[in-house]
């Protein structure tokens, strides 16, 4: 079973004065353990796939479910209660919590869990280590640089233990060494661990790392391939 | 960890955070120092006023107040005499008898007050004896009268002089005597100044043809917080169809209804103060929420439930309304003792304004815990309630579109 499945989603923005059609239909349905990547030229939906996907977003019309739950139909406050649970996020400008060091930014979303203080202590250790960052844990973001900063933004993503990653292009602000630093941890992760992550990206580095490549035209999959 | 997250953002931005602490600061310190400036100039006044002759308290003949004649006089009797011991917070009673007279020197005759009083009692409560400009004060056992200076200039009468006292005395006696001008007194009232004649309390009860009786009993009472307490422990031991027991408020509603039209004004003015610090305060929070409806996106996203979120913004300005409301407080403290040990000296018009009414022209700060912790309370009160507009808004937030912007 698929643990994401789209089915006919689409999304149109400003429905009432001049209509964006930014998905027109999108069946997509991505298996446990995949490392796929969502491209398209600027203004093919990948951003606002992901985002619905991610339950930050509601489509027009069309189902998404994950984990064969259809959570489209879900509240505000379920759908919170979902993603801190099941999602993982990597944003492109990285967004982490300036104020709380590298650790705390690892550790605030297990605490939002409500896990215990020696289970978050390990996960945390166990996370830093895992993306190469363990001795920056007491470095605030600004003291961090960007590959630095990207690297605590997919322990962040992994500490709730999510169902899969979502990774609105991750490496978009990174250099070329970052930027393959990067690649390996996830790919790294994605092989040993089976985490699933799904990427929207130009970047074309990205593009020939990942397993699945699904390109999108005018809100619509044009091409979907497995290499 | 939410505390510390709201701590830590709170230094996010440490120049923003000093301006609006400072200005929460010196919103308390101004309301802290008006109100104290307010209770202690008002306290003084009534402190002057009421010292001056009523007492804090009075204990009257049933319907004297309202119909003030010597036939209302009453004896002071062992019951009455007896109260005294009983009443722990009346350092002393002083009797008086009062009624209007004739006063005449030569070939001049002028309306006064006679007062029949103890000379050294009332001395001890009203400091009478201070305000003699000539001659001596009232001596035990010496027959003879205090004038206030005004009725001396009308009568052109001096100390040494003998004054001619007439009236109707108790139960339609007539009442005349010749008493020695013993010295003179200035008051502040011109009213008072042309109308106070005191003698001892024996020779007027005498003149009055009153022996024993006394028209009403001031209470020096040890502390203005004692003055109900006292009123209620008298009333109770006293036979209520026979006696009335005022306090000063009741004595002299006009000091009152100035002090609360006085009070009336402070309040408008503390909430224009309120309001400018409010917007000082809601500009922050706005400018505070805008700049961070982004990470209130991302914390949305990555699975924190609006109500924690709301919770933390929340906990964020009730610190800065704490620090600012604590500031607030230490900084006033120093300026309000300063001016509660060397109130304000007025000159000019407004200190002969004070003079003319027999007070002190001295403002005097109030140093009361209460004022101290009623302001800082209010302002943060006040931050609080502000504090909802972030809430508000993360009520409605929308992840994507916050990212987005």
């Amino acid at each position: 079973m698929p643990i994401i499945k789209t089915t006919q989603v689409t999304k149109v923005y400003n429905p009432d004065t001049i209509p964006v059609h930014a998905l027109a239909g999108v069946d997509l349905e991505i298996e446990a353990g995949e490392f796929t990547a969502i491209v398209g030229p600027s203004g093919s939906g990948k951003t606002t796939l992901l985002n619905i996907i991610g339950g930050l977003d509601q489509p027009t019309s069309g189902s998404i479910e994950v984990g064969g739950q259809d959570i489209s139909k879900f509240s505000d406050s379920e759908m919170i209660d979902f993603r801190q649970k099941n999602i993982g996020f990597v944003f492109q400008a990285y967004n982490l919590i300036p104020v709380l060091t590298a650790e705390e930014n690892v550790e605030f979303v297990m605490l939002l869990q409500k896990r215990s203080k020696a289970e978050r202590q390990a996960r945390v250790k166990e996370l830093l280590e895992s993306v190469g960052i363990a001795d920056k844990w007491d470095k605030r973001p600004n003291q961090l640089s960007g590959g630095q900063q990207q690297r605590v933004a997919v322990a962040r993503a992994l500490a709730s233990k999510p169902t899969f990653v979502l990774a609105d292009e991750p490496t978009a602000n990174l250099d070329s060494k970052s930027t393959a630093n990067l690649l390996d941890i996830m790919a790294r992760l994605n092989q040993e661990e089976g985490i699933t992550f799904v990427f929207s990206t130009h970047d074309q580095r990205v593009i020939d790392r990942a397993r699945r490549v699904v390109t999108l035209v005018d809100g619509q999959v044009d091409t979907d391939v497995y290499k | 960890m939410l505390l510390r997250l709201a701590w830590r953002n709170i230094w996010r931005n440490k120049r923003r955070t000093y301006i609006t602490v400072a200005s929460i600061m010196f919103a308390v310190f101004a309301a802290i120092a008006m109100s104290s400036i307010q209770r202690g100039a008002w306290g003084h006044m009534v402190d002057n006023v009421v010292k001056y002759y009523f007492g804090y308290a009075q204990i009257q003949k049933d319907g004297y107040w309202e119909e003030q004649s010597i036939d209302k006089a009453f004896l002071m009797d062992e019951e009455v005499k007896a109260l005294q011991t009983k009443l722990p917070h009346v350092k002393d009673f002083i009797p008086r008898i009062e009624s209007f007279a004739l006063a005449s020197y030569k070939k001049s005759t002028l309306g006064v007050l006679v007062v029949g009083t103890n000379g050294e009692k009332e001395n001890a409560m009203t400091k009478l004896g201070t305000r003699i400009t000539k001659g001596t004060y009232l001596q035990p056992g010496e027959k003879g009268a205090i004038i206030a200076d005004g009725i001396a200039e009308n009568l052109k009468i001096g100390v040494g002089d003998t004054l001619v006292l007439l009236s109707v005395g108790y139960r339609g006696a007539n009442a005349a005597g010749k008493y020695p001008v013993k010295g003179l007194v200035h008051f502040g009232s011109p009213e008072l100044n042309k109308r106070m004649v005191y003698l001892p309390l024996e020779e007027a009860q005498y003149f009055f043809a009153a022996d024993g009786l006394v028209t009403s009993i001031a209470l020096d009472i040890d502390d203005k917080k004692n003055i109900e307490p006292t009123i209620l422990a008298v009333k109770s031991k006293l036979n209520q169809d026979k006696y009335d027991v005022l306090n000063w408020k009741e004595m002299i509603p006009s000091l009152v209804e100035a002090k609360q039209l006085d009070e009336a004004g402070a309040k408008i003015m503390l909430l224009i103060l309120y309001v400018i610090i409010a917007f000082g305060i809601f500009g922050t929070i706005l400018m505070m929420t805008k700049e961070r409806e982004y990470e209130f996106g991302v914390l949305l996203a990555i699975g924190m439930h609006r109500m924690k979120l709301g919770l933390t913004i929340w906990v964020e300005t009730i610190l800065l309304g704490i620090l600012g409301a604590v500031a607030g407080m230490l900084f006033s403290f120093p300026i309000v003792y300063y001016f509660y040990k060397q109130p304000i000296t007025m000159t000019g018009d407004m200190a002969k304004a004070y003079e003319k009414f027999g007070v002190e022209p001295i403002l005097p700060a109030a140093l009361g815990l209460d004022i101290f912790l009623i302001q800082a309370l209010i302002v943060f009160l006040m931050t609080s309630v502000l504090a909802i507009y972030p809430l508000l808004k993360i009520r409605g937030l929308r992840p994507v579109e916050a990212m987005r912007e």
